[in-house]
């Protein structure tokens, strides 16, 4: 079997999933460097399946689009990454699979933005629809503040910033929790804690076992399906409502994960990799 | 052993090094990119792009 690696840069998760895919009996590495793939429409990529690892959504999102568009089947789908990678896109998948998730809104103005932020309530938190690793996020707790950022948001950005997302702050107790769905498992989850609002391990959150509860798995296979399966990392939130889906991650990051929590995650995605191959 | 791009302090590749991987100079701390094996070459990692992440 050929597997494409579908990538730019190569970090530690990379690195961890190629060292998996090597030591498969029957399986050929294809490195498919995103800033070197020239697609022709008419051509079939050489490949049986394809890995996505690539750390730009754009092109990691146009790319899934084109190899399956050739035949290909891909890890994670298109239509997973394009749901994923937009917050926004996330947030309305999740609303109409009824997954719960923190109260937001969305507003294409900074007037009604500010109407919007109104009606949640302060503090909120604004987030650009596409962005990760907790960058180009602001926690606002005031009208001031809220006048501030979006008027530096809708000048100083790109239209992409111009399109606000307003999420209901919640108070999380300085952790949240990471769980890692594979397929139709939830194999491990982790909390992320730091005395930062801002708990992603990226920003310094710290990582530690989190057993996976029969509601957390059932709560993070839900999350899954609802932006279309797969590899994914679901981010969640304990409020005083239970848990809540604040986001789905489809190029996961794991490498913080396997130590804390004894689960092989590169091996977990290898062998659904194997079986999502014709 | 090879040298830093940045530094010019002498780096330890990684090991089963492979093109595009990250790793960091222990001298100067930053962040390096393998551009190519053979011959080897190596750069300064890029920063980060705003659809950068998971």
């Amino acid at each position: 079997m050929r597997v494409g690696f579908l990538h730019s840069l190569i970090r530690k998760d990379e690195k961890l999933l190629i060292a998996e895919l090597r030591r498969r009996a029957g399986i050929e590495l294809v490195f498919l460097d995103d800033r070197r793939l020239v697609f022709d429409f008419h051509v079939r990529p050489e490949v049986d399946v394809v890995l996505e690892r690539s750390i730009n959504h754009s092109r990691a999102m146009h790319a899934l689009r084109l190899f399956e568009g050739a035949g290909t089947p891909c890890v994670n789908a298109y239509e997973v990454a394009r749901r994923c990678g937009d917050k926004i896109l996330t947030a309305a998948s999740l609303a109409e699979q009824g997954v719960p998730q923190p109260e937001a809104r969305v507003a294409f103005t900074p007037e009604s933005a500010l109407d919007a932020i109104g009606e949640l309530g302060y503090p909120v938190v604004l987030k650009p629809a596409v962005g990760s690793w907790g960058r180009l996020l602001s926690k606002i707790n005031d009208r001031d503040a809220a006048e501030t950022v979006l008027e530096h948001k809708s000048i100083l950005g790109s239209y992409h910033h111009s399109i606000f997302f307003v999420q209901k702050y919640v108070a999380k107790g300085g952790r949240d929790i990471r769980s890692f769905v594979v397929g139709d498992e939830c194999v491990a989850a982790i909390h992320r804690t730091s005395e930062h609002w801002i708990t992603n391990t990226a920003r310094g959150g710290q990582a530690t076992n989190r057993p996976v509860t029969p509601e957390l798995a059932d709560l993070s296979l839900r999350a899954a399906a609802a932006v279309g399966g797969g590899v994914l990392a679901v981010d969640l939130f304990e409020s005083a409502d239970g848990l809540l889906v604040n986001e789905v991650n489809y190029t996961m990051e794991f490498r913080n994960s396997i130590d804390v929590t004894g689960v092989d995650i590169p091996e977990r995605i290898v062998t659904y990799l194997e079986a999502a191959a014709p | 052993m090879c040298e830093c791009p940045v530094c010019g302090g002498e780096v330890e590749l990684p090991a089963d090094p492979v093109e595009s991987e990250l790793f960091e100079c222990a001298e100067c701390g930053v962040e390096l990119e393998i551009l190519a094996l053979d011959p080897l070459t190596l750069a300064e990692a890029p920063d980060a792009e705003e659809d950068w992440g998971e």
